[in-house]
């Protein structure tokens, strides 16, 4: 069973967030990772870029397949995690910590709370694995 | 790869399935305004004797005797007949793009070695397998410098080749790119110190030797280009120039794009010809196109693969880095055998004789009242000469002598109609080069 700490929010697009006040960091999940397989690049946005919720804002790049990394909120990028250039592993050996991928100004903070909880998280994903 | 033909019971079978009546009814999206009506105008059957004929009398009327000094990005180089016996041999000469491309070992191995020889003569750090042509490989390079900066506006030199220069705009026409067109100097090269650059600028973009034959200064068009945050990128359409010239990678280029057909490739009236394509590691996953990597198996034995195809369309779709997902690979292959069979030395000796063939014709030329040379900056072996009446009616007035003397300026630079642009290759022979000094006194 994927590891999907209580203190985190969730999408359906499997990105996980830590937010705090207007400001959040934004990774995949345990369960992602595990679904890509060994992570061999992250493409990452610039500090200043924009997205709006759902936008994608990079890529993750696996062996074989590439798969967008979504805005779970709308706002700006202040930090990009510029480690994952020479070691994009640490998405696979840490997705909650080592291997964050941005920090966000949010929009609107109060969205926060529209983010799936690890429990809807984990309903989810065993919904997803029924179809 | 074979061709499976069908039989027309097959075909009605097969649209009878798909619930239609005949063939045509598969064009029906086509606007009938678009649709040729009448037969194509090719002619009736012939039998093999009469087709061979026909054939004959059309090489017939090629003139071979002419003694040519054409250049501008097409160029008459010697090609060694071991090219041709090699990339006849079925293995390289029947098969298109492989679907399983790690079964044709041969294939991937040659295009690797060509990726190896294109990064030693550019200096550059990875080279793709190639891609169309000189003109369409710039274009890419434009585009990738706009993902790789983000930026959106071009500042490309009025010396580079002015049909790469209009594939360039019809690539970035429709994606909100801006092409600044910075003309040239008395001395026939651009100036780096008033290129325009600005914060908004992705790349300048150059050609050296540049569409005139003169050498620009690479390294200050670097450092001006980087200074400002922008990629420099390099269009080569002689690459002969690489067997005597610093190499872009070692003047600060961020992308190298142009031509192979110096190598090994036929004139052929202006093509099919081969683009090369190179830039450094830290853009690899920005760049177009195929590239082969050099692996290990299960048993440690060496074999080649498709890499980084997380780039190409097949996987990525509309978000691929490019819409080539081929390669020109026989010519990619007529341009490895004729780097293999010349070696380093082979290319240095070739780009030395072009270099002195050149000098030589110039020096002669500028002998003749009237006659002289347009730009100061340093040449290869191709040179603009200032005639003293219309270069237009002096080509004409070679052609009498059995010469075609070079292209007149005017058609691509109006204001250059007293401008021929003259090439002189290994290929020319003294008393040829002779013979066009004095047709021309």
């Amino acid at each position: 069973m994927a590891n999907t700490p209580e203190d985190l929010s969730y999408t359906k697009d499997h990105e996980w967030v830590r937010a705090k006040g207007d400001q959040a960091t934004v990774g995949i999940t345990d369960h992602a990772q595990h679904q890509l397989g060994d992570v061999v690049y992250v493409e990452l946005p610039k500090v200043g870029d924009k997205f709006e919720a759902s936008e994608p804002f990079g890529s993750v790049e696996s062996v074989k397949a590439v798969s967008e990394v979504y805005m779970p909120l709308g706002g700006a990028v202040i930090e990009v995690n510029e480690s994952l250039n020479d070691s994009p592993e640490q998405v696979n050996e840490d997705p909650y910590g080592d291997g964050w991928m941005i920090r966000i100004k949010i929009d609107n903070p109060a969205q926060v709370d529209a983010l799936l909880t690890s429990i809807e998280y984990e309903d989810y994903i065993k919904e997803e694995a029924a179809e | 790869m074979r061709y499976i033909p069908n039989s027309p019971g097959e075909r009605r079978s097969m649209l009878a399935d798909i619930g239609l009546e005949q063939i045509e009814d598969l064009f029906d999206q086509i606007p009938e305004q678009l649709k040729l009506r009448e037969a194509i105008g090719i002619g009736d059957p012939m039998s093999e004797p009469d087709l061979l004929d026909y054939f004959r009398a059309l090489a017939a009327r090629n003139r071979t005797e002419y003694q040519t000094f054409l250049g501008a990005g097409a160029y008459s180089h010697y090609i060694p007949v071991i090219i041709d016996s090699l990339i006849s041999r079925a293995e390289f000469f029947t098969a298109y793009t492989p679907y399983q491309p790690e079964l044709s070992q041969g294939t991937l191995q040659y295009t690797f070695e060509f990726q190896t020889m294109i990064c030693q003569l550019t200096g550059m750090e990875v080279a793709n397998a190639s891609l169309y042509d000189g003109s369409t490989a710039v274009a890419e390079a434009v585009l990738m410098a706009n993902r790789v900066t983000r930026r959106s506006k071009f500042v490309v030199a009025d010396t580079v080749h002015p049909q790469y220069r209009e594939v360039v705009s019809a690539y970035t026409r429709n994606l909100g790119l801006t092409i600044h067109t910075v003309g040239h100097g008395e001395a026939g090269t651009i100036d780096p110190t008033s290129l325009g650059i600005d914060r908004d600028t992705a790349a300048v973009v150059v050609q050296s030797p540049n569409f005139f034959g003169c050498v620009e200064d690479l390294a200050a068009i670097s450092e001006a280009a980087h200074e400002a945050g922008a990629l420099l990128v390099v269009a080569i359409s002689e690459p002969m120039s690489l067997g005597i010239l610093k190499p872009p990678g070692a003047c600060g280029a961020d992308i190298v794009a142009g031509e192979t057909q110096s190598f090994g490739i036929p004139l052929s009236y202006g093509g099919p010809y081969c683009g090369l394509f190179a830039t450094l590691d830290k853009y690899v996953r920005q760049m177009p196109g195929r590239l082969v990597g050099e692996a290990q198996d299960g048993e440690g034995r060496r074999g080649y693969v498709l890499t980084l195809s997380t780039r190409e369309q097949h996987i990525r779709r509309e978000k691929a880095t490019s819409n080539i997902c081929t390669n020109q690979g026989l010519f990619a292959l007529m341009a490895t055998v004729y780097l293999s069979t010349m070696g380093k030395r082979g290319v240095q000796e070739v780009a030395r004789q072009n270099l002195q063939k050149a000098h030589y014709a110039a020096a002669q030329i500028s002998k003749i009242p009237g006659f002289e040379l347009m730009f100061g900056a340093p040449f290869f072996n191709e040179f603009v000469v200032r005639t003293p009446q219309p270069a237009d009616q002096v080509i004409i007035g070679l052609l009498d002598k059995q010469i075609i003397g070079g292209i007149g300026l005017e058609r691509f630079y109006p204001k250059l109609n007293d401008a021929m642009l003259v090439c002189v290759t290994e290929t020319a022979k003294k008393e040829a080069i002779d013979r066009l000094v004095s047709a021309l006194a």
